[in-house]
């Protein structure tokens, strides 16, 4: 096969990609557009396969390499719950990162296999190149570990504050971009290892600040930088479809993070430089009066909602961390068998990371039609007789839109208090995720219901029966 | 939204329609080379496929549905494991012993994305179903 014909081809799986994206616009044309990326997967290996034209030994090591990974890969995707989907994309990016230094790596140490020059004699552009995707990568690589530490709670969702962080972080991009420099000069293996070490220990500097509520930002911007890496190693070897696949990923990653960003009304600045959730805001206590609530039952929430003409499920991360996407599509099920117009509210940032609750609910056969998106909604709840909160809460506190002084004031909310009654289950009378009182407990029209998700949920469907 | 949808493809569609006229004016690559001598680094020619890559990925991502933003997430973390292509290169015909291991290493990492992103988009996309027929209803309680 003629070099030619192979950028030829590797080009089809890069537009082959791009139909893959283009697919999810949709849930009926997704599936199609998924098996596309699949097709263009398949023709990018191949292509590179009889390209290379392996030796026995090296095809042998390849397909072993392949089984091997590719079991892996195929058991998590099979065993994997839905809850956990965020923890194992940002696995997923840690893997791309990695990969992405060791190709570096490869690259360097054996530059003939690549076309990009002979050892020591390794042409200055393709060195930059490598250099920019093998720092990327490496920070990827500990950042993404860092995410799925936090995601996965084997580490506290607390921000770390390092004295002069800001200081340490500029230090050490600094001694990056010097390093890189005298790499693309001597081509020096130990100066290569170098880089990566500092960009390590950069990945993990810049993770640490930043607060468990902010992670859905840290995830997709993760996402974006393994794009970045994976471009950069795509110029060094001059392949095309690493190239326009680098590109889609950087750019979706980035999108998805200023959708994140906007959904939480943050600059993305001031996610990056992390901090957000340490300080407890404490606003509420301070006014010294204990403050009445109405608490109710699962017979009351049952009367009210079977006498609803419209109903509206408000669901947030609790719900899928108490199991009850399935109870609660029951109850939806009863309501409707009683002529009650049942629909969902989904906030942006509703789960840890983008469109993360669409995929819980639709785990629990809630059809896709009846979930809507923050602004498709918002107007509804006003004609709305109940809203049922179950798991959500800062998304709903409507200090973001009355209070200045609150800290999340301006972030977009679901205007649950517009309907005639809320209900709102909740374990406890304890703040959110952002540590902050939540206004909507106090008001006259909200009915609190003091338990688990799930089986409130369980008995509020057994009380209509 | 779905006039924001609308605009979104309509810029798809233009952006489409000046990549064809790119390809399609001989003339001016022609004189590009004249000028050069055709000697345009090839470096050029990635870089202008990398920042029309990157106005494509903002339009097709932008169109994409909030609803299917976790299965956007597996599916780029799949594709961008196309890097296994540097890995085979590296284990296929490089004669270093380090850069065969690395490239294998990085060949076992890549597939279990390549794999496990597919699979988990596929399973997550299967669970995407539209609201029953009311014929239907009643029968699913399980």
């Amino acid at each position: 096969m003629s070099e030619s014909v192979a950028a030829f081809l590797y080009l089809v799986s890069g537009v082959l990609f791009i139909m893959a994206l283009r697919g999810l616009s949709h849930p009926t044309t997704s599936r199609r557009g998924n098996l596309l990326g699949m097709l263009g997967m398949a023709i990018a290996i191949v292509t590179t396969l009889v390209l290379a034209g392996p030796s026995f030994g090296g095809f042998a090591l390849i397909v072993v390499g392949i089984a091997l990974g590719g079991g892996i890969g195929a058991l998590i995707a099979k065993r994997i719950p839905m809850t956990a989907m965020p923890q194992l994309v940002a696995a997923f990016h840690s893997l791309v990162g990695l990969a992405a230094v060791l190709v570096a790596a490869a690259a360097l140490y054996a530059p003939t296999a690549f076309g990009i020059g002979t050892l020591g004699g390794i042409h200055a552009q393709a060195l930059v190149e490598m250099a920019i995707g093998t720092a990327v990568g490496a920070v990827t690589f500990t950042g993404s570990i860092i995410a799925f530490l936090k995601l996965d709670g084997r580490m506290s969702g607390k921000p770390i504050m390092l004295p002069n962080r800001h200081a340490i972080n500029i230090g050490l991009l600094v001694a990056l971009v010097v390093l890189v420099g005298v790499l693309v000069i001597t081509e020096s293996h130990l100066v290569f290892w170098l880089v990566v070490l500092v960009a390590l220990a950069l990945g993990v500097l810049l993770i640490i600040p930043i607060g468990g509520a902010d992670m859905p930002v840290v995830v997709s911007m993760l996402n974006s930088y393994s794009g970045w890496a994976a471009a950069g190693i795509g110029f060094t070897l001059g392949n095309l479809a690493l190239i326009i696949t680098g590109a889609l990923v950087g750019s979706s990653g980035a999108i998805l993070s200023y959708i994140m960003c906007k959904g939480m009304n943050r600059s993305f600045i001031s996610v990056i430089l992390g901090g957000f959730g340490a300080d407890t805001a404490s606003a509420a206590a301070d006014d010294g009066v204990e403050r009445v609530v109405k608490q109710g039952s699962a017979d009351d929430a049952a009367f009210l909602m079977s006498n609803a003409s419209r109903v509206i499920i408000v669901p947030g991360y609790g719900m899928a961390v108490a199991q009850a996407q399935h109870a609660l599509r029951e109850l939806a099920d009863v309501l409707k068998a009683n002529d009650v117009e049942v629909k969902y509210a989904i906030h942006p940032v509703a789960g840890r990371m983008p469109g993360h609750m669409n995929v819980l609910l639709a785990e629990a056969n809630v059809p896709y039609d009846e979930v809507f998106e923050l602004e498709d909604i918002n107007a509804e709840f006003a004609q709305t007789d109940v809203v049922y909160v179950i798991g959500a809460n800062d998304v709903t506190n409507p200090a973001a839109r009355d209070d200045p002084s609150s800290p999340i004031f301006g972030m977009p909310i679901l205007e649950v208090d517009r309907a005639k009654t809320c209900l709102f289950v909740k374990r406890s009378l304890g703040s959110g995720y952002a540590g902050i009182d939540n206004e909507l407990f106090y008001k006259d029209g909200t009915m609190m219901l003091l338990g688990d998700a799930k089986k409130m949920t369980e008995e509020i469907v057994k009380a209509m029966a | 939204m779905s006039a924001s949808l609308d605009r979104a493809l309509e810029g798809l569609d233009s952006a489409v329609a000046a990549v064809h006229q790119a390809a399609s004016s001989d003339t001016a690559a022609a004189l590009a080379s004249g000028a050069t001598g055709g000697m345009i680094d090839p470096f050029v020619f990635r870089l202008a496929i990398f920042i029309l890559a990157i106005l494509v990925g903002y339009y097709v991502v932008w169109a994409v549905t909030p609803a299917l933003h976790t299965p956007l997430m597996a599916v780029t973390n799949a594709i961008s494991s196309v890097i296994v292509v540097g890995a085979l290169l590296a284990v296929g015909i490089s004669t270093s012993g380090l850069a065969t291991g690395f490239g294998f290493v990085a060949v076992v990492l890549a597939s279990v994305n390549i794999f496990g992103g597919f699979l988990v988009t596929q399973r997550m996309l299967a669970m995407y179903k539209k609201k029953e027929k009311p014929a239907k209803q009643g029968n699913d309680h399980v």
